[in-house]
This record gives C-alpha cells, structure tokens and sequence, in this order.
C-alpha cells in the first residue's frame, strides 16, 4: 500500500443550485502511485477538473458539496482535515497548476513574491531565503535572466513564460503531488512542447507524482503512464497508457481516439460522437454513455455496469463486458494507424 | 471531388497591416502573397501573434489594410465602395472563433441567422423563416431551435449556427477563424465533418485559420504557415507534412504531440527555446532568426525571400 501516494475512493461532489442539485462527481475511484503520471480525460463538463479541485478542497461551499468517499493522501483523508490543516497540505504537501496563466497569477504582485509566499509559510524561510530560492525555482523552471525576471510582475511575462511561473510556485516546496489542469490549453504548440518537457523532467528529477487533466490525447501519449476516462461524472475506463490506447474497451474511449484525425485520415470524413453529454442535474439512471452509444443494449438504460477488471491496473464499466452481451469488433485500428504512415 | 478548374477566386498582394499603439507601430501582417483557387480550402497556421486572424480580418475587410491588393474575383476589395462593397458582402462570409462571444445573446436564433437577409433585403416573412428554417437543417439544429437565445445551446450547436449565419446569404467564399479551438474534441470532429460536407454541396472556398495543425492538415488541400507577420512557407498540405522545408515549420510539426504513445516514446522533438520576438520591435533579416536552429550570417542581415523552392513549394528561407 506505500507505494500508492494518493487513493480517492466512492468520491461523490455535488453543487447545489437553484435548478436542483448537479451531480458533478458520482462516485470515482482511481488512485496514483509514487513518480508516476496519470492523465484524467473527457469532454468538458465529465468532472475531471472537479476531480483535481475536490482532492485541493478547491470547491466552494456553498453550492458545492462532498457528499461521500474519501481522499486519502500520504496516509490521511483530506476530507477530514480542517481548515489551517488543509492548508499546510495545499502548496507544500500537493501543487496545483491551474489552466490560465493570465489569470491565477496576482496582478499586484512581483513574481518572485508570489514564489516565496509558500516558501515563507511552509518552509519557515526568511524573506531575502525566500527570495533566493526564487531566482533558483524561476532559474530551474527555464526562465533567462532570472534575477532581474524575479521583480517584474506578471503583465511583464508572456503566456508560456506564465505558465512557467505558475510551476515554479506550485513546485517550490517540493510538493509529493503536482496537480496540472490543461496546463497547456491556453498555450501555442511550440511553448506547450516546452512545458511537457519541463513537466517530464521534474518528475524523473524529484520522482514528483502527476496528475494532468487534459482533452488533448497527444499530451496524453507523450506524458502520462495511466489514463483515466471520465465521462458525466464517473470514470468509465481506466489503464496503463498502453491499455487505453492499444486496447481501450469502452465505445466512448472509442470515439475519443477515432475523433482525432490520424495521418492518413486525409479527405475521410472524421468519426465524430455524435450528441452531447448528459445533463447532471438528472443524470441517466443506467450508464450516462447509452444515449451517444453505437452499441447501446436495454440493459444500458437503467443499469450502470459494474466494473470489469481487464487487467489488475486495466478496469473498465461496459455491459459489452457482460459473458452474454454480443461481440463487437473494436472499431479502431490498434497498434496506431499512425504507424503506417511514415 | 476536386474540380479541375484553376480560376483563382481570390489573390493576396503583398498585404500588410500595421496598428498604431500609440508608443510605436505593430507590423501585425507585414507583405504576405498567396492565391486561393475556387473550391480549395488554405490553411493558415502559426503561433498567436503571427497574424494569421488579421489576415483574415484584413481580406473582409473588417480591417483597412495598410498596403497591399487583394483580388477577389477580379476586383480589388480594398478599393470598394457603396453598393460594390455591399455586393461583396454578400460573398465573401466569416465565422468566428469565440461560440460564445461571436453572438448576441438578446436576439433570437432565427434573427441571428437572418439579419444579413434583412440587411440586405433579400426575402421577407414567410419567405425568410423558410429559408432560415433550411438553414438550420442545413448545419444540422431543427426548426423549433428558431425563437431560442444562444444561452440555451452548447458550444458545438452555437457554432453551428455561426455557420447557419454564414450560409444565410449564399457565399462562395466562407473564412473560418479558429472555428473549431473553443470546441471538445469529440464535438470538433462534428463540426469539421459538417465544413466539409457544405463545401462538396456547394463549391465554396475556405480559408481555414488554425494553431491545430493535425485538423488543419485533416481539411486543407494547402497550408501557409505564418510565422511574425510574414507567410515563411506554403504547399500542399501533405508535402508540408512529409517534406516541411523551413526551420519553423519542421519545429511546430515536431512539437505536435501524437496521440499514440508508441511514436511518443521514440520521437525526437526539436523544442524552440524562448517565445515569438514582440511584432513591435521584430529581429531585423529573417523574423525567424532569433530562434532559428540553423541561424547562420546572412539571416541577421537579409530578409529571405518567399520563393518557389520545389515545384509548387513556396518557402522564405536562406537555405534554399
């Protein structure tokens, strides 16, 4: 069990609004173990950023509410911590890497100020300390000139260089956990292949553990080590990267990977998943994807399927898994029809 | 299917637009040439800030270009007034990036889709609900979504009415800005699908401004890529994948993630160090040459011209 630096077990997390309550987390369970990556994906909506804000206690309240599970790091459940435990845990213990960088940064603040906050609440470090290591981090994250970068503020920084800033602070006490959501959506293709390096490099440096929230299936293969899919608020597949992408058994996994256009998909009409995603103020008794689904059965209305395991690490919720459901050919080339291109 | 006509339906000479901010001039496009054939898509890609939206913008003139033609069906757009103008309106249509921004939230669905009709004067009652009721079955929304705002629909059903909006007045030659980036991937997919549908019913001309360089590549039959205001290489779209000639091109394609963890493991990427040089103040030579990995002497001190390298493959570039 040591090996295992974070298990969220039956988490359910609703807001309460006007409309009625919207179930945004169902019951998820997934867990992440030491140095290792694990990409959450799913269209937006699906509950994968509630995902990462409940394990930080992000979620406001009122209207959000945990309703069950537990969310046990290093040992203890986060959901049982008050406040001023909390936040010793938050910034030192678990990072987090929020998806824009123009505005989660302070406005109002140096940089490198915004770096030693942490540094002089966790760590008990003196301010001209503080500072100090904030030329490394900044230094250590690719920043040039960082002496000089350290007292500008953040209008005077370009997005990836933001971006950057942002994991310097998240990682400058040395936090067990770094949580990025879309770290590189709001970035151009050129800086985001910077910030994935950089985010590769950390973890084989500090053994760092990852969870990255991401709808970019190419983030997905260059970082990631397992995959969790998520879809109206509970997960539906999840496996080693090599599961997900060689030997994904559930249609919507399906339709993700086929909505991407491959190399040799050129003048092909894209397979698109066609509809969208359930309303979680009155989620679909059975399994959310039926609606959307090609290989929808009766039993897919009212009954969410119980979980297969594949593999030990490989579990996947689909009644195709059922011994008497009907064979389906997987619509997908394995093996990556990118191959055959080069 | 491709038509084999080569009647070139809209040429851009030596186009530049520069804004004045007040402390100095921001040379957005800075003379870019390309030509686009009826019923061929050209993508533009590159980084933000390269100017590819405010080419865009420039040749519908939503901005007044600062020199520069550009020839549409054998007229100069720059230079139209009154009632040409008017005309040309009705041709050359835009859809944006922003679902969200890009309509107002206090009209209805079926005004929305309507107003270039009404601007115009094109058809009146019954006559026009018809046709804004066959534009919805067109992109793919029913007829009942008429008398709804767009706060009741998702992104990708606001796009499509974008689209709606864009058909409304039967153009030959739509300019999509980003149409699908604010999208969910499995929602993007729709939305191309239906592009490309629209363009074998109807013959239209693209012009599809992109960062996403796999779904650019998916609908173009041509790509520019743009790189501080100049285009540093254009061709078609599968030379530019298997053959890239410019040092910039071959580094935005290597920095794509592949979404297949086989090829991943295996790639060697060429990561740019540093960001785009500020367009205020761009290097003098190449505009590349600050980041160029094969920088030599003479990029410091001339700009490459754009020119045709191979056949059919245009490219700014010392080293050819």
């Amino acid at each position: 069990m040591t090996d295992k630096i974070l298990e969220v077990k039956d988490l359910e997390v609703s807001f309460l609004t006007y409309a009625g309550e919207v179930k945004a987390i169902r019951g998820v369970t997934f867990d992440v173990k030491k140095g290792e990556a694990v990409a959450i994906v799913g269209e937006s909506g699906s509950g994968k950023s509630v995902t990462s804000q409940s394990i930080m206690q992000l979620i406001p309240s009122p209207p959000g509410v945990y309703k069950n599970g537990e969310i046990i790091f290093d040992g203890q459940d986060l959901l049982n911590l008050n406040n001023s435990e909390m936040e010793k845990v938050r910034g030192s213990s678990i990072g987090m890497i929020f998806q824009d960088p123009m505005t989660s940064l302070n406005p109002t603040m140096t940089v490198g100020k915004q770096i030693a906050e942490g540094l002089i609440k966790h760590q008990g470090l003196n301010k001209s300390e503080a500072m100090e290591r904030a030329v490394e981090m900044l230094r250590l994250v690719g920043i040039p000139n960082p002496e000089a970068r350290v007292k500008q503020y953040p209008h005077e920084f370009s997005g990836g260089m933001r971006q950057r800033a942002m994991i310097a602070i998240a990682l400058s006490c040395n936090p067990k956990l770094l949580i990025a959501d879309e770290p590189t959506t709001a970035l151009d293709v050129t800086i985001q292949a910077q910030i994935i390096d950089l985010m590769k490099d950390l973890q084989n440096k500090f053994g760092t553990s990852i969870i990255i929230i991401t709808h970019d299936l190419g983030v997905v293969a260059d970082l990631a080590q397992r995959v969790v899919v998520m879809y109206a608020g509970k997960i539906i597949e999840q496996g080693s990267l090599d599961d997900i992408f060689y030997n994904p058994q559930h249609p919507y996994t399906w339709g993700l990977l086929r909505s991407v256009p491959r190399l040799d998909s050129k003048g092909q009409r894209l397979e698109s998943i066609e509809g969208t995603p359930p309303d979680l103020l009155d989620p679909p008794k059975g399994c959310p994807f039926y609606p959307r689904c090609d290989y929808a059965m009766e039993v897919c209305v009212n009954h969410f399927p119980e979980e297969t395991k594949i593999t030990d690490d490989h579990k996947v919720h689909c009644w195709l898994q059922h011994p008497d459901a009907p064979k389906v050919d997987v619509p997908i080339k394995i093996g990556g029809a990118n191959n055959e291109a080069k | 299917m491709k038509q084999n006509n080569n009647e070139i339906i809209l040429e851009v000479k030596n186009l530049k637009k520069h804004f004045n901010v007040g402390n100095g001039v921001v040379k957005a496009v800075d003379g870019v040439n390309f030509s686009i054939k009826r019923g061929e898509t050209l993508g533009l890609v590159g980084e933000s800030g390269c100017g590819k939206s405010t080419t865009g913008r420039t040749i519908i003139r939503l901005y007044e270009p600062t020199e520069g033609e550009v020839i549409f069906k054998g007229r100069d757009v720059t230079k139209l007034k009154g009632r040409e103008l008017k005309k040309f309106n009705r041709e050359m249509q835009m859809i944006f990036q922003d679902p969200y921004a890009s309509l107002n939230p206090r009209m209805t669905v079926a005004d929305i889709i309507g107003e270039g009709i009404d601007i115009h004067n094109l058809l009146s009652g019954k006559e026009r609900l018809e046709r804004i009721y066959s534009l919805l079955d067109t992109v793919g929304l029913n007829r009942e979504h008429a008398n709804r705002f767009p706060h009741e629909f998702s992104g990708g059903q606001r796009q499509r009415i974008g689209i709606a909006r864009a058909l409304a007045l039967d153009p030959d030659f739509i300019i999509a800005d980003e149409p699908i980036s604010a999208l969910d991937v499995s929602i993007q997919a729709q939305v191309v699908n239906l592009l490309q549908d629209l363009q074998k019913e109807k013959g239209l001309t693209y012009l599809f401004i992109a960062h996403d360089l796999s779904m650019v590549k998916h609908i173009s039959d041509r790509i520019g890529v743009m790189y501080l205001g100049h285009l540093v290489e254009l061709t078609e779209s599968i030379e530019l994948y298997e053959n890239p000639l410019h040092p910039y091109t071959e580094a935005l394609l290597s920095a794509i993630p592949i979404p297949d963890p086989e090829i991943e493991r295996t790639r060697q990427r060429i990561i740019l160090e540093g960001d785009v040089p500020s367009p205020m103040n761009p290097p003098s030579g190449c505009p590349f040459r600050t980041r160029c990995p094969k920088a030599m002497d003479i990029c410091a001190e001339k700009r490459p011209e754009f020119k045709e390298a191979q056949p059919g493959h245009f490219v700014a570039c010392h080293l050819y």
